[in-house]
């Protein structure tokens, strides 16, 4: 899993079908010091997270297929917690 | 998933039977504000998707779900054609 903030929304109407209902965020993974880290991805959202929050993501696609509740869907990514704190002991 | 614009098709007429009458898009993975970010890349088309249009894909063998019970050996798919997207500029990188 990733830690990754929400940058923005994504509409699409013409989707493959098992997507239907579900919310495609667009996320920056960063690191622990807050910095963006790699691509900025799509991710379906499992949580109800919104734009500007932390959250954490999988990037794997059973592990998302779960979060979206719908086997066989399409997905490889996924918000799967809305990240309270990270707590750092070193 | 990732952001990436229709540059291209693939015609290949030898090819895996089960890429029968699949379209073939030629891909380039864009960032949050439109510019091209990494490799270009061909993906199996699942949406009727085509050139000069914004998509999403799936990377992995989560491609080929949508043809199932047809097992597409791809590792890239379109999934999605984007209307529009909006990106929260103060968190722009």
């Amino acid at each position: 899993m990733q830690i990754a903030r929400v940058v923005g929304t994504v509409v699409s109407t013409q989707k493959h079908r098992k997507f239907e209902g579900a919310k495609l965020l667009l996320v920056q993974p960063i690191t622990l010091e807050d910095k963006p880290r790699g691509a900025t991805l799509l991710a379906v959202d499992a949580v109800g997270a919104g734009v500007n929050e932390k959250v954490l993501i999988v990037i794997e696609g059973r592990a998302a297929a779960e979060a979206v509740g719908r086997k066989g869907t399409p997905v490889d990514a996924a918000i799967i917690g809305i990240v309270d704190t990270v707590d750092i002991q070193e | 998933m990732q952001l990436a614009r229709v540059i291209g098709n693939v015609v290949v007429t030898r090819k895996d039977e089960n890429l029968a009458n699949r379209t073939l898009l030629v891909l380039q993975p864009i960032a949050a504000d439109g510019t091209a970010v990494g490799r270009t890349l061909v993906a199996v088309d699942a949406v009727g998707a085509g050139v000069g249009e914004t998509v999403f894909f799936v990377r992995g063998k989560e491609a080929s779900f949508p043809f199932f019970p047809t097992e597409v050996p791809a590792d890239a798919g379109v999934v999605g054609i984007v209307d529009h997207y909006d990106v929260e500029q103060s968190l722009q990188p």
